[in-house]
């Protein structure tokens, strides 16, 4: 299994302007006004060979930036017909009047030529209109096939301009795909870009395979599968499609997650009626007991400096939220509302932990403080869990059934998405039902 | 007179959820405390008179004692097929996130197993295997089915 998407380019600053901007994006409350923004066209260098010209990126480029900045809820495109200015125009100076008038607040222009065979230059920029100054530039070198990755990486480009946060486009969702009837469902591990394009299945479906989770750090990921109808926590190499065993456990291990670093994985194991939790390092293969009390203690998941862990443990009785020491030590109840709570997962800036509740036969996904305090619930359904953090803590990814019928029809379950702001909530497209979704980290890096 | 009769449709609307809440909140109360199944459908038999199957109440796994008397029949079969080996799966019902489920799923069946050897069966005759939520018996999302899901089922393995 080889990725074309982990092909290495060059990534080329030739510009960067530190102008200060009059338009600026705040991401922390929930954004009712979004920005008008103005996504050009790109100009097509008429150098370009057919083959190429045949592709149409000058318009699919901005398209797919155009989807990713909308469905962030921050930015508000605006209706490409009414733009004045040609792209080439545009691109090398604009006429900032033209775009004003159409009350465009900032623009994106772009220029794709040659670089060599079957190598595209694509350049892009931003343009502030309100002062009329560009605010950054940068060009990527890429086979012309590779064009919705370089789309993400502007996108995210802007984002980061425009909001002051790092973006979250350049990434992936891997995900348990669905079929077939709810007594006997067909689970496969998927992997798709973040927009849901490009869906690959990893397994055949042969054995139930339940939340996979992506190495921070690699291109790892681990799961849980009942291969041989054992079920216990694997390892994957999505470069090499290699799977290991994880640990070499009597019994059932599950609800696997990566420790920050990308060295651990750490899990629960189920014995005797009672599930504790374990970590186990993956050069060296030595397994540690984190947690040992009898009540059932699962859905670790570590903070992003390795130094605590949550997680989910009914030794009140109930179903409830804790943190501890990475050792173990210092166990906290810090859910403390009516309810049931579950699958805490650590936010990647370490100040929230999104979770799962149950209250009154419905289901919500909230955030809180680290510490308990600060509840917010973000959405409320009949059936919804298994939040993931968009690498930037911004956003989170989470998976929601519907109810089926008396005879079992009708049932279904989707991935959604929604903002910390507990606005712009977002159903992800998936050709099939989807479930236990985990999102990477940015493709690019740093 | 309009905004009288309308003052009136409000205070019932008032009044009436009031009480939809009290009664929302009484059904809840005592479906929780115990919800067991105690029915016959979906049941399924090792032999004539040994039911295969042991229900739980939400989100529970203490053995009612309903599911005592089905697993000391199985007992009683087991012993007197002694070459007869079991598998005891362990489920649970929809309403509960996955992870928590599975864990739940292996204490039901770890009871179950529990009980069978504490009536003279070797341990070694018995695995268990949790499923949690993934193996629905009954797909319907109401009361009805989730309290049939809420079990623990004795499977030959030979």
């Amino acid at each position: 299994m080889k990725y074309k998407i982990f092909t290495i380019f060059a990534l080329f600053f030739i510009l960067t302007v530190k102008s200060f901007a009059l338009v600026s994006v705040d991401i922390t409350r929930g954004n009712l006004d979004p920005l008008p923004t103005a996504i050009s066209d790109f100009y097509l260098d008429s150098k370009l060979n057919d083959n190429i010209k045949k592709l149409q990126l000058e318009s699919k480029i901005p398209e797919l930036i155009k989807n990713n900045l909308s469905r962030s809820g921050l930015f508000f495109a605006l209706e490409k017909k009414s733009f004045i200015q040609k792209p080439e125009l545009a691109h090398n100076k604009p006429r900032f009047e033209d775009w004003a008038f159409i009350k465009a607040q900032v623009l994106v222009t772009g220029k794709i030529s040659l670089e060599k065979e079957n190598r595209l230059r694509v350049e892009f920029k931003l343009w502030d209109v309100v002062s009329a100054n560009e605010l950054s530039a940068l060009a990527f070198y890429t086979a012309p096939d590779n064009w919705r990755r370089v789309s993400h990486m502007i996108s995210d480009k802007i984002y980061e301009r425009l909001t002051g946060e790092k973006g979250y486009f350049d990434t992936r969702i891997i995900y348990v795909a669905e079929s077939g009837p709810k007594v006997d469902r067909k689970k496969r591990l998927a992997i798709m870009d973040q927009d849901g394009f490009g869906v690959k299945y990893l397994t055949l479906g042969n054995e139930l395979v339940l939340t996979p989770r992506f190495n921070p750090t690699s291109q790892h990921v681990t799961y849980m599968s009942y291969f041989k109808n054992l079920p216990r926590v694997y390892l994957l190499n999505l470069e090499t499609g290699i799977q290991d065993l994880v640990g070499d456990f009597p019994g059932m291990t599950f609800a696997p997650r990566f420790s920050p670093d990308g060295k651990k994985i750490i899990m629960s194991f189920a014995q005797e009626g009672n599930s504790d939790i374990y970590t186990m390092d993956i050069k060296t293969r030595i397994v540690e007991k984190i947690t040992d009390h009898p009540s059932i203690d699962t859905s670790p998941s570590y903070s992003p400096d390795g130094s605590y862990i949550a997680f989910n443990s009914d030794r009140s009785g109930f179903q409830q939220i804790y943190t501890m020491k990475s050792d173990g030590s210092n166990v906290k109840r810090i859910s403390f509302g009516e309810g049931l709570y579950g699958t805490p997962v650590w936010s990647p800036r370490g100040d929230l932990i999104a979770f799962t509740k149950l209250y009154r036969n419905k289901f919500y996904i909230g955030v809180m403080r680290s510490d308990g305090s600060g509840e917010r619930l973000l959405t409320e359904n009949y059936y919804q869990e298994a939040p993931s953090w968009a690498p930037n803590g911004r956003v989170l990814i989470f998976y929601r059934e519907t109810a089926s019928d008396s005879g079992g029809r009708g049932g279904g379950a989707k991935l959604w998405s929604i903002d910390l702001t507990g606005y712009n909530e977002r159903l992800i497209p998936t050709p099939t039902d989807a479930s236990d979704p985990s999102w990477s980290g940015l493709l690019s890096g740093k | 007179m309009l905004s009288n009769n309308l003052g009136k449709v409000a205070l019932s609307l008032v009044v009436a959820l009031f009480l939809g809440a009290c009664a929302t909140q009484q059904a809840t109360t005592t479906t929780k405390s115990d919800d067991a199944y105690t029915g016959t459908e979906t049941v399924k038999f090792l032999a004539d008179g040994v039911p295969d199957r042991v229900f739980f109440a939400t989100n529970k796994s203490e053995l009612t004692s309903a599911a005592t008397a089905t697993l000391a029949k199985q007992a009683t079969y087991l012993k007197a097929n002694p070459t007869l080996n079991v598998v005891l799966e362990g489920h649970a019902d929809e309403r509960g996130t996955r992870e928590y489920n599975l864990a739940l799923g292996e204490r039901r069946a770890t009871a179950a197993k529990n009980f069978l050897i504490s009536n003279g069966i070797a341990a070694n005759r018995i695995k268990v295997i949790s499923y949690g939520k993934e193996k629905p018996a009954n797909p319907a999302s109401n009361v009805l089915a989730w309290s049939q899901n809420r079990r623990a089922v004795t499977v030959k393995t030979n």
